[in-house]
């Protein structure tokens, strides 16, 4: 007798994504998905759709949702969670949008210990628009606006968020993952488990997680390569593991 | 077979990243496109243990995972060699 171990989660809407073949977003949706339906809190979660290729989450995740401007999530969700305490309010963002336009107002909400969750994707280039450089951008990587690859001269250093807002004492939790192979993603998948059951308790801070994803497209890479790349390359930049808490 | 996996072809994009981390090597890109144009992976299912790596890396949620209940059912350690008797 067979039985089913691992299928699509119930908060995952069942449609096709917009995404890229190989596109990390579609993984993160799933274990976001599969963390609400693990702690039950599909009814009360409200969750924040970014500017970015996931600007259309809301259509793929079967939670209530809203779009905010860009890089705005964090200061709609302090809104959100100081009128609706009791709500679960989580807010996705990808690098462009916490790390470009977004950054004061991630800095200034773990700055003010905002009892929020924050799942950022981290891709190293801006998908949507066309492959600019972000800046999160490895030094000599090629991107559109960086034709002969990123120099530190000109274009500064790839700016690690997580390092930035762990020093900050009202951020509670930091964690770094890759979607790369299935162990790290079994390990993401326990860092998101773990934001979310701090804003569940109460929690009194703002927990990140940050999830290294592949952009194939972007990179002009097959998604087995992109992945090799990302293991190879981002992780020497981007280090893995618990920053806080 | 202990072990079955499904795959959603309308929902796969055939990116492969179930090919590669497949420790069988049961799972090939399919020769028929499917309504959105991509080529779907699809599984040969022989020797599956439905260990779910390929389900877990997905990043289409297209695959599901069946296993033998038998499998479920057997504590690990029983199976595990017993190393505390060891000297």
């Amino acid at each position: 007798m067979m039985q089913k171990v691992f299928t699509k989660p119930e908060a995952l809407k069942d449609c096709q994504t917009h995404y890229c073949p190989g596109c990390g977003h579609g993984i993160a949706h799933r274990l976001i998905a599969e963390t609400i339906d693990e702690l039950g809190i599909r009814g009360r979660t409200i969750g924040i759709a970014p500017v970015g290729c996931s600007v259309l989450a809301y259509d793929y995740l079967d939670v209530d949702m809203v779009e905010v401007a860009h890089g705005r999530a964090p200061a709609v969700a302090t809104g959100m969670k100081r009128t609706n305490p009791d709500k679960i309010i989580f807010s996705y963002q990808g690098d462009g949008d916490l790390a470009a336009i977004g950054t004061s107002e991630i800095i200034h909400a773990a700055h003010r210990g905002e009892q929020i969750t924050v799942i950022f994707i981290n891709n190293a280039v801006f998908g949507m628009t066309g492959g600019q450089m972000a800046p999160t951008t490895l030094l000599e990587q090629v991107t559109t606006t960086t034709p002969l690859g990123r120099d530190a001269g000109k274009q500064g250093y790839p700016l690690q968020v997580s390092e930035l807002l762990a020093i900050l004492p009202g951020a509670i939790y930091i964690e770094r993952c890759a979607l790369s192979n299935p162990a790290q993603v079994r390990k993401a998948k326990k860092a998101i488990k773990h934001a979310f059951e701090l804003q569940l308790n109460n929690a009194q801070g703002l927990s990140l997680v940050e999830l290294l994803s592949p952009c194939p497209t972007y990179w002009r890479m097959t998604p087995a390569k992109a992945i090799e790349w990302m293991e190879n390359e981002m992780i020497k930049i981007f280090p893995l593991g618990r920053l806080k808490g | 077979m202990a072990g079955k996996i499904i795959i959603n072809a309308e929902r796969c994009k055939g990116c492969g990243l179930c090919i590669t981390v497949c420790p069988k090597g049961g799972i090939t890109i399919s020769k028929q496109s499917n309504k959105s144009g991509y080529f779907p992976a699809q599984a040969s299912n022989t020797d599956c243990t439905g260990c779910a790596t390929c389900a877990i890396i997905c990043p289409d949620a297209a695959i599901e995972v069946y296993r033998e209940n038998n499998i479920l059912d057997k504590p690990y350690k029983k199976t595990a060699p017993n190393l505390k008797g060891k000297k």
